[in-house]
């Protein structure tokens, strides 16, 4: 039983559908990769897995529940979180405030299991620490990104979704970004990542989707389609 | 509306503006503490306004009406108390007259309270289910005014057995005389004053402190900053929206029985029109979304239209207010703090 099943989505932004008929698979302790050009449905598809886009038609399945009609916020609950596009780190609130939002849902937790993926988090990102008490505004793009994948990291996901880590940032820090993403797969969170920079996350990935106008064109193994080379040409600049 | 028209009348009649910086500086003090004590009620009532602009970018115009049923809440918990109107103040001793207004306050917030989430259930939730755009929630917040100002004008004197409401302002109830407890640089001031701005300031603190440093207080930050990533966070965006309505309420419970202790014969429906107009005002002042900002701007409007009262004449209060309100947001359209209770770490 696949963690993540979506089962021919449509979603559709007035009479425009961004998402036409998606059906994808996530398994559990996977790093899945959506790939594909500006206004392919990536982005608009994560939005339908976290609930804050509704679907015209089709079905999302998480941990063998269907979750189609499940609020955003009881999601979250349910262990899908997300880092949006575009980070969303709160501009007014301190790192360390930013860090709580994300243990918002876990209001079960005992102080030392808060404790102890806090400092996981830390340890993932050391400077985050050092940055505690600046203000999230102020913080440059790749500590913002840090920042929004450590608070994600809060909630303890057991599906972490990852919209375009890679956004706007220097090659070094997406270098830095990527190895944590696969280090935070391999201690067995199982992650679903929107990216444009083909590259990378195909030659990380386990498997990989292709989106077109809103479908899946191609999908497989991430090694897999880094060699396709259709995929080449049109993703990866190679003629 | 009818208090405008009148305010109109009079200066028709009587055309002078005074300029008298004598009587200003002659009463400083005496006008610096009653300024404060007007401006801690418009400041809790102005931090309803700045904290539901906050998460929902509205202006919640009905909130002056919130404001009058909690006088109404503060009433008819007296009356239930068994105090019934009478020329002289009760004056039952120190620790009965706090038992007493303590429960007149909580009665106020009830009140208060649980009209503003009514109001929030009936009247906007609806409407933010369908995606009505902002225009429409501003026509709902004028209307719901009128229809909650036309309830208590109305339909309550029938609920009530002509207890409450209707027409005419209640007759007061006084449960303490204002005594002159000290005086600073020959200012008296007085024991209700004194128990105003002090309850008014610990108020201000605790909703302060709940905002900034408690998770619910974390959560309402988060959806003014950025509601779609606070939803990510497994916040309801639905339940801040109603928390936000009831903590604005409650202050404007509080601040009711604050308001009918300094101005005994101010209970009526209409009584809520112009502090309403004034206390959102402050919050514009301070920088509306702002919370320390609607704190701010409330002292500070109370303070100065008692100065501006002072030297122009009594009938120029409440073009005072505005006028202030009219220069500041000239140079600082912001606001004096500026930044939305969004971007504010306040």
């Amino acid at each position: 039983m696949p963690l993540l099943e979506l089962k021919d989505l449509t979603v559709a932004y007035g009479r425009i559908e961004a998402v036409r008929g998606i059906s994808l698979t996530v398994e559990e302790g996977e790093l899945v990769t959506l790939i594909g050009a500006n206004g392919a449905g990536k982005t608009t598809t994560m939005r339908a897995v976290s609930g804050i886009r509704p679907l015209s038609t089709g079905s999302i399945w998480f941990d063998g529940q269907d979750i189609t009609k499940m609020k955003a916020h009881m999601r979250v609950l349910a262990g899908i979180v997300q880092a949006p596009e575009g980070r969303g780190v709160f501009p007014g609130m301190t790192v360390m405030e930013n860090l709580e939002m994300g243990a918002y849902a876990r209001t079960f937790d005992t102080k030392a299991e808060h404790d102890s993926t806090l400092a996981r988090v830390f340890e993932l990102f050391p400077r985050l620490e050092e940055r505690r008490t600046q203000v999230g505004g102020t913080l440059s793009g790749g500590e913002q990104q840090m920042l929004a994948i450590g608070r994600a990291l809060m909630a303890r996901p057991r599906l972490l979704l990852l919209d375009e880590p890679s956004m706007g940032l220097a090659p070094l820090v997406i270098q830095q970004i990527f190895r944590i993403i696969t280090e935070i797969n391999a201690t067995g969170t199982t992650i679903l990542l929107v990216e444009q920079n083909a590259q990378q996350a195909l030659s990380r990935s386990d498997r990989a989707y292709i989106l077109e106008s809103g479908e899946v064109i191609t999908s497989g193994g991430g090694k897999e389609l880094l060699a396709d080379p259709a995929v080449k040409q049109a993703y990866l600049g190679v003629a | 509306m009818s208090s405008v028209l009148h305010a109109g009348a009079q200066v028709l009649a009587d055309p002078m503006i005074g300029f008298d910086l004598g009587a200003l500086a002659r009463n400083f003090w005496a006008l610096t503490i009653d300024g404060l004590t007007y401006g801690s009620i418009y400041a809790l009532v102005a931090v309803g306004y700045t904290l539901v602009y906050g998460v929902l970018r509205l202006i919640n115009f009905a909130h002056s009406e919130i404001f009058m049923l909690g006088m109404f809440g503060v009433y008819g918990t007296l009356l239930l108390l068994g105090f019934t109107p009478s020329g002289n103040a009760y004056n039952e001793g120190i620790p009965m007259t706090i038992l007493y207004l303590g429960i007149a306050l909580i009665g106020g917030m009830i009140v208060a309270g649980g009209s503003a989430v009514g109001l929030e259930r009936v009247a906007y939730r609806p409407l933010r289910k369908r995606g009505a755009p902002s225009l429409v929630f501003l026509i709902t917040a004028i209307g719901a005014s009128f229809v909650i100002q036309e309830f208590v004008h109305f339909v309550l004197p029938k609920l009530t057995n002509g207890k409450l409401g209707g027409v005419n302002a209640q007759q007061p109830i006084r449960l303490v005389e204002p005594v002159d407890v000290f005086s600073i640089f020959g200012a008296t001031v007085t024991n209700i004053e004194i128990a105003i701005i002090v309850s008014a300031l610990v108020l201000a603190f605790i909703t302060d402190r709940f905002i900034n440093a408690t998770k619910f207080g974390r959560g309402i930050r988060a959806v003014a900053q950025d509601p779609v990533t606070a939803t990510l966070m497994g916040v309801s965006r639905e339940r801040v929206i109603m928390l936000t309505f009831l903590i604005g309420g409650v202050l404007a419970g509080a601040a009711a029985l604050f308001y009918t202790l300094r101005v005994p014969s101010g209970i009526i429906y209409s009584g809520g029109f112009i502090l309403g107009i004034k206390a959102f005002s402050a919050a514009v002042l301070g920088g509306i979304g702002n919370l320390r900002g609607a704190l701010l701007g409330g002292l500070l409007l109370g303070v100065m239209e008692l100065y501006g009262q002072a030297v122009f004449g009594t009938e120029w209060r409440d073009v005072v207010a505005f006028v202030l309100l009219v220069l500041v947001l000239m140079f600082r359209p912001t606001g004096i703090l500026g930044e939305s209770l969004g971007r504010a770490r306040a």
